[in-house]
């Protein structure tokens, strides 16, 4: 390692701001390899979290009051970030859910439902998360339409012949992961985009892993929805992003009714407030919005080129690691990955794999990971899974390795 | 090696996951019962061979992790020619036994007792259990067969 790259980017330092990085498991200290399901929060995060309540706590958008304009401020004032985060044009784009799922589903019900016919198409990939299918499939049956499936190669790639190929005149949306959670395979967000534009087809990026990995530009990407989740971004649990752009938007009926998203309440009829607020209904997480501006802050101060330097460090480094322990077989080859190594071993179950791991205080995901489509694609019932954070290390790497070894001694 | 990994995957359980027993399917099956763990992603199919109130035969297919397989397959060692009411005492008894508190003494239950480890291992005493809800569900259809 060069002495520039030290000063740059030290992974001692950054684990110092995540105070959880202290603890032990079983006796061990904390390995914590299970990012993609959600990442830990740096003190800034808690810290904002905690100041909110200690200084400035009171619903937003209601009082006169000085903390309610105060914490109206700060809501707000998260809604920007993000809005910079993701580079959307507008905050008038930018809606605070509970999480990613949560804006799926608004598009499936606001934007899909009323456009979906009996025979209607709505197009997802093979590699998609449940909560990328399952709002689909909500939606299909309630209207008749039909979902389609974009196939995966044995790699884990997106084949995106195979996805242009299945745009037809019926399809109404596509829905398309930007990073897989079970494979990580990067997908080539931008030309998928583009193809389906050129067939008519408006997409929805499921940016909820790639989000915490790379730069997002929803200008760039040129995407009409984009959801990501706040507790993957190094924030809180409970709020999430939906981007869509303004028209689309201003065009949809609300999700959920009631308060502060109406303009106006009699019994006869409502109508409804302007973007982004038609679609947060009720009093939102405030202290999670807050703790998710802090948390893009921290995200931003390191900066993705040092993260994704770091990371694919990290990757390439624990692919070779797992490579080389006998019976370990990877899962997800594609050809650009981010920060997963899913892997099967062979004669253990991941589930074994999990719990001895866990008592040499290593945290990996086992199972199906929520996307049990991959799972069949690849035969297997489900993989163990690594999932890399800014905070990790080769010697967690090397930790991993060997206590893959030894679950190959119990089960010799 | 941590002494609660040593308790939990004994050599008899990495014998039955290893080279399960009865695992094959059944076709002459009276009742069979599906199993599965959705958190986990488990599966099993169970298939027995009720002659009258006997229990002749019994196998099992299926995907799992090692205490789930190892859990079915000794469980089929153990059913083989017991009747449907000792079956039933015998899945309470080991009910009883995975989910007593781990500084408890278990009854002795022969080699089922290998299963007690993984009270030190909470999210793992369904995998334990699987095989014996399967149990349970397969003759609870009884009745329904009976009928026929």
């Amino acid at each position: 390692m060069t002495p520039e790259i030290a000063t740059a980017f030290d992974v001692q330092r950054v684990r110092e701001d995540f105070p959880i990085l202290r603890r032990t498991v079983a006796g061990r200290p904390l390995v914590y390899l299970d990012n993609a399901a959600t990442t830990q929060k740096p003190r800034a995060v808690l810290d904002a979290i905690a100041g909110y309540y200690t200084t400035i706590n009171a619903n937003v958008h209601r009082g006169v009051h000085e903390l309610s304009e105060r914490a109206t401020e700060a809501y707000e004032g998260s809604r920007e970030r993000l809005r910079a985060f993701v580079n959307a044009a507008s905050t008038r784009e930018i809606v605070f859910t509970r999480n990613a799922t949560e804006g799926i589903n608004l598009v499936a019900h606001s934007f899909a439902r009323p456009r979906l016919r009996p025979g209607d198409e709505v197009l997802v990939s093979a590699m998609e998360h449940h909560s990328n299918i399952v709002p689909w499939q909500l939606a299909c049956e309630a209207t008749g339409a039909v979902l389609k499936v974009a196939p995966i190669d044995d790699r884990g790639d997106l084949m995106l012949d195979a996805f242009a190929a299945l745009l037809s005149p019926r399809t109404r949306i596509a829905a398309i992961t930007h990073m897989s959670n079970a494979l990580g395979t990067v997908t080539p967000a931008r030309e998928i985009v583009r193809i389906a534009h050129a067939a008519g087809v408006p997409v929805l990026l499921d940016a909820s892993q790639a989000a915490y990995h790379m730069p997002v530009d929803v200008q760039a990407l040129d995407c009409d929805f984009l959801v990501a989740t706040g507790h993957k971004l190094y924030g809180p649990t409970g709020i999430g992003l939906l981007y869509g752009k303004e028209a689309l938007l201003e065009a949809m009926p609300p999700f959920l009714g009631g308060g502060d998203m109406i303009s106006s309440v009699t019994f006869e009829r409502s109508s409804w407030n302007v973007l982004p607020y038609k679609f947060e209904a009720g009093t939102p997480n405030i202290e999670a919005a807050i703790g998710l501006h802090a948390a893009l802050d921290y995200i931003d101060a390191i900066g993705f080129d040092a993260i994704g330097a770091h990371e694919s460090d990290l990757l390439a480094y624990g692919t070779s690691v797992l490579e080389s322990t006998p019976g370990v077989r990877l899962i997800g080859t594609a050809a650009r990955k981010a920060s997963v190594i899913s892997f099967v071993m062979e004669g253990v179950h991941p589930h074994d794999i999990g719990t001895i791991v866990d008592r040499e205080g290593i945290a990996l995901r086992t199972g199906h990971h929520c996307a049990q489509p991959v799972m069949d694609r690849f035969g297997v019932p489900g993989t163990a899974r690594a999932s890399l954070a800014v905070y990790n290390t080769r010697e967690e790497i090397d930790a991993l390795g060997r206590a893959l070894r030894r679950v190959r001694e119990v089960f010799a | 090696m941590m002494t609660e990994l040593t308790e939990l995957y004994q050599e008899v359980i990495l014998d039955h996951n290893r080279r399960p027993r009865n695992f094959h399917a059944l076709a002459e099956a009276s009742h069979t019962a599906e199993g599965y763990n959705p958190l986990c992603g488990d599966r099993l199919t169970l298939y027995l061979k009720i002659n009258g109130d006997r229990i002749e035969e019994v196998a099992f297919q299926g995907a799992g992790c090692a205490i789930s397989k190892a859990s079915a397959s000794m469980m089929t060692d153990e059913l083989t020619g017991r009747t449907v009411d000792e079956a039933i005492a015998l899945f309470e008894r080991f009910h009883r036994m995975v989910t007593s508190p781990p500084d408890q003494g278990v009854e002795d239950m022969g080699k089922l007792s290998s299963l007690a480890g993984v009270r030190q291992f909470p999210v793992r005493v369904k995998c334990a259990s699987l095989a014996w809800h399967t149990l349970k569900a397969a003759i609870g259809r009884k009745p329904r067969v009976s009928t026929e």
